[in-house]
């Protein structure tokens, strides 16, 4: 097992390795030039000169992209051109919304998707059946802001049960904080359940055409274990892929989600980074998310074999 | 001979036309979606047609007007047409969307035929649409429209570099095992020469799950249009486009939610359409992706 994680901990370094030369290459070879940005419309060229020096713009590509690599390996992701602060503490300051805000969004994904997918295929054909695909369209074709809005609209405005927008940190209580996140959890979470329920629906399909499902039902297993034991189980690896993927949407759809519901989190500040043109801390969060997202999926392929033992054995 | 078939020749004319309802009969959800979309593009490219409002004219007198018979969708905060702006900035959208999904699948294509084909293109480019897939593709595109300013050129630029690896994969799959197909080695073993290879026996194969991915591509582009504009790296300021509207809106939200809602919907119904007619041609052309997916 031990060699297995780590053969597959090994095939992520190219990946990651191609990215941050990908990222890179999108700040350094842009048609804009980060000193004169830094400097203004009003700089005189020497000023712009030496703010390319400060920054060691001025030195060859391949020394400032060792330079920032090196840097990351030892944790340090560069400083923030605006505030002169680290970009790790300016991450430590926002961390928490994003990380509240995933967490509630993928547990809401998984816990209404899978259900509602397994129900779907179990009666396939079934008004409940069409009903979860009516709404799986629906769900991929609603821009997070759109729903965040149009909730905002019923829940905020009309209905006035929820905060309109704000983040409550979790320290001042577990109800307030969990409250200030439905709504967001709600208009992001939504595509993310579509995709699941979709992916759920389709695997469960196919396995319950499988013998063992009639030789199961035959022995008197009622429906229950049947579709939770033999069905779900064994359809679990594209599920769980589809988690994994949608784990790039969801990292998209956060930093909307943030601004629509003024939720100081990572993708507020990468989005005033991009408005700044801070580009040490937009390098810094392409990377950190990429990183996040590749390092999800690595667990997502570590846990098939919590589904199919048989991986564990294959080279 | 030409007496002969110029009483033919009206008959030929309408004989698409009596094929429509059989055809919306067998594909009833392909065709509403056409009908939806048909009706979108419409009112934005023919907007002059519904509104004798411009987009873009400010009148500071007329701010934050409620509805009206001839603004049916009130004023903003600049005192700008609702109704005309919503219309206008719906070109945007489907512009984008069209031509980011043309795009995307035309590098994808080669780029995924040339990685199924030759092995040192696949081992390279294959790696860096890999790392390409990897970033979250709203962040690069945000992040690539900030590097090169904004403009409608440079948004379909940036939307469409993560939708190439997409295409590619899909394309650099269908090459590989059309590759071993009998009727291909028969081809090679013929000696055909490999243009032609190409041309006739590989791409044929490609096009139709090409198609349908496109209309997917379609409407993934109209959402990250909108989500760019909505976080003003998008379409430039001046210029409506639904995501402009909504942004410009939200100040405004708690006073009048329709400056939101109204651009709002109208999104979410042109990429509702978009799906529609994609799931629609998935099952029209692709009976086996469908039946993998239901």
């Amino acid at each position: 097992m031990l060699g297995y994680i780590l053969r597959r901990l090994l095939a992520t370094i190219p990946v990651l390795f191609v990215v941050s030369v990908l990222i890179f290459m999108l700040l350094h070879l842009g048609p804009s030039d980060p000193a004169a940005v830094i400097a203004g419309d009003f700089a005189q060229p020497e000023d712009v000169e030496k703010i390319r020096v400060q920054l060691g713009l001025d030195r060859p590509l391949y020394i400032q992209f060792g330079d920032w690599i090196l840097g990351v390996l030892q944790g340090d992701l560069g400083s923030s051109i605006y505030s002169d602060m680290q970009v790790s503490a300016l991450m430590m300051q926002r961390i928490e919304p994003t990380l509240s805000l995933t967490i509630t969004t993928i547990s809401f994904a998984i816990l209404v998707g899978v259900p509602a997918g397994t129900f779907a295929a179990w009666r396939a054909g079934s008004l409940f059946d069409r009903g979860v695909m009516m709404t799986a369209v629906m769900g991929f074709s609603l821009p997070v802001f759109v729903l965040g809005y149009v909730l905002v609209y019923l829940f905020a405005l009309k209905a006035q049960i929820l905060p309109v927008q704000g983040y409550k940190p979790i320290s001042g209580g577990l109800w307030p904080w969990l409250r200030s996140l439905i709504l967001p959890t709600l208009s992001l979470g939504m595509i993310y359940v579509a995709l699941i329920a979709r992916m759920t629906r389709a695997s469960v399909i196919e396995i319950l055409g499988n013998d063992y499902i009639r030789t199961a039902r035959s022995k008197g297993l009622s429906t229950p274990p049947i579709l939770i034991f033999h069905a779900l189980k064994n359809a679990a690896i594209p599920i769980v892929t589809t988690i994994g993927v949608g784990i790039a949407m969801l990292i998209s759809g956060v930093v909307v989600t943030e601004t629509v519901f003024a939720l100081p989190g990572l993708g507020r500040l990468t989005v005033d980074a991009i408005v700044r043109k801070d580009y040490p801390v937009i390098q810094a969060m392409l990377l950190v998310f990429t990183v996040a997202y590749v390092l999800i999926n690595l667990l997502v392929d570590l846990s098939y074999s919590l589904f199919d033992p048989r991986i564990k054995y294959q080279k | 001979m030409s007496d002969q078939t110029s009483p033919a020749a009206p008959r030929s004319v309408l004989a698409p036309l009596r094929a429509v309802p059989a055809f919306v009969a067998e594909n009833i959800w392909l065709s509403i979606g056409i009908f939806l979309l048909g009706g979108l593009a419409l009112l934005s490219f023919g907007a002059p047609l519904f509104t004798a409002f411009d987009p873009v004219a400010l009148n500071v007198t007329q701010r934050l007007k409620p509805a009206t018979e001839g603004q049916p969708f009130g004023t903003d905060l600049m005192g700008r047409d609702v109704f005309a702006r919503v219309l206008y900035g719906g070109r945007i959208s489907l512009t984008v969307g069209l031509t980011v999904a043309f795009v995307a699948s035309l590098v994808g294509l080669i780029v995924g035929i040339a990685a199924g084909l030759i092995r040192w293109v696949d081992v390279v480019v294959m790696r860096v649409m890999d790392g390409l897939m990897a970033i979250p593709s709203v962040l690069l595109a945000i992040a690539f429209m900030a590097l090169a300013g904004s403009s409608i050129r440079n948004i379909v630029i940036a939307i469409t570099i993560p939708e190439v690896p997409r295409v590619a994969r899909l394309v650099r799959g269908i090459v590989m095992s059309v590759r071993e197909q009998p009727f291909v080695e028969a081809a090679v073993a013929a000696g055909t020469p490999d243009k032609a290879l190409v041309l006739r026996h590989i791409l044929p194969s490609t096009l139709t799950p090409l198609v349908v991915q496109a209309t997917y591509i379609c409407a993934s582009a109209i959402i990250s249009e909108a989500y760019l504009s909505f976080l003003g790296a998008g379409t430039p300021p001046e210029i409506p486009s639904w995501g402009n509207v909504v942004a410009e809106g939200r100040s405004m939200f708690l006073v009048n939610p329709g400056l939101v809602l109204y651009p709002s919907l109208f999104l979410a119904a042109t990429v509702l359409a978009v799906n529609i007619v994609g799931d629609g041609l998935r099952d029209r052309l692709d009976p086996q992706m469908t039946k993998a997916l239901r």
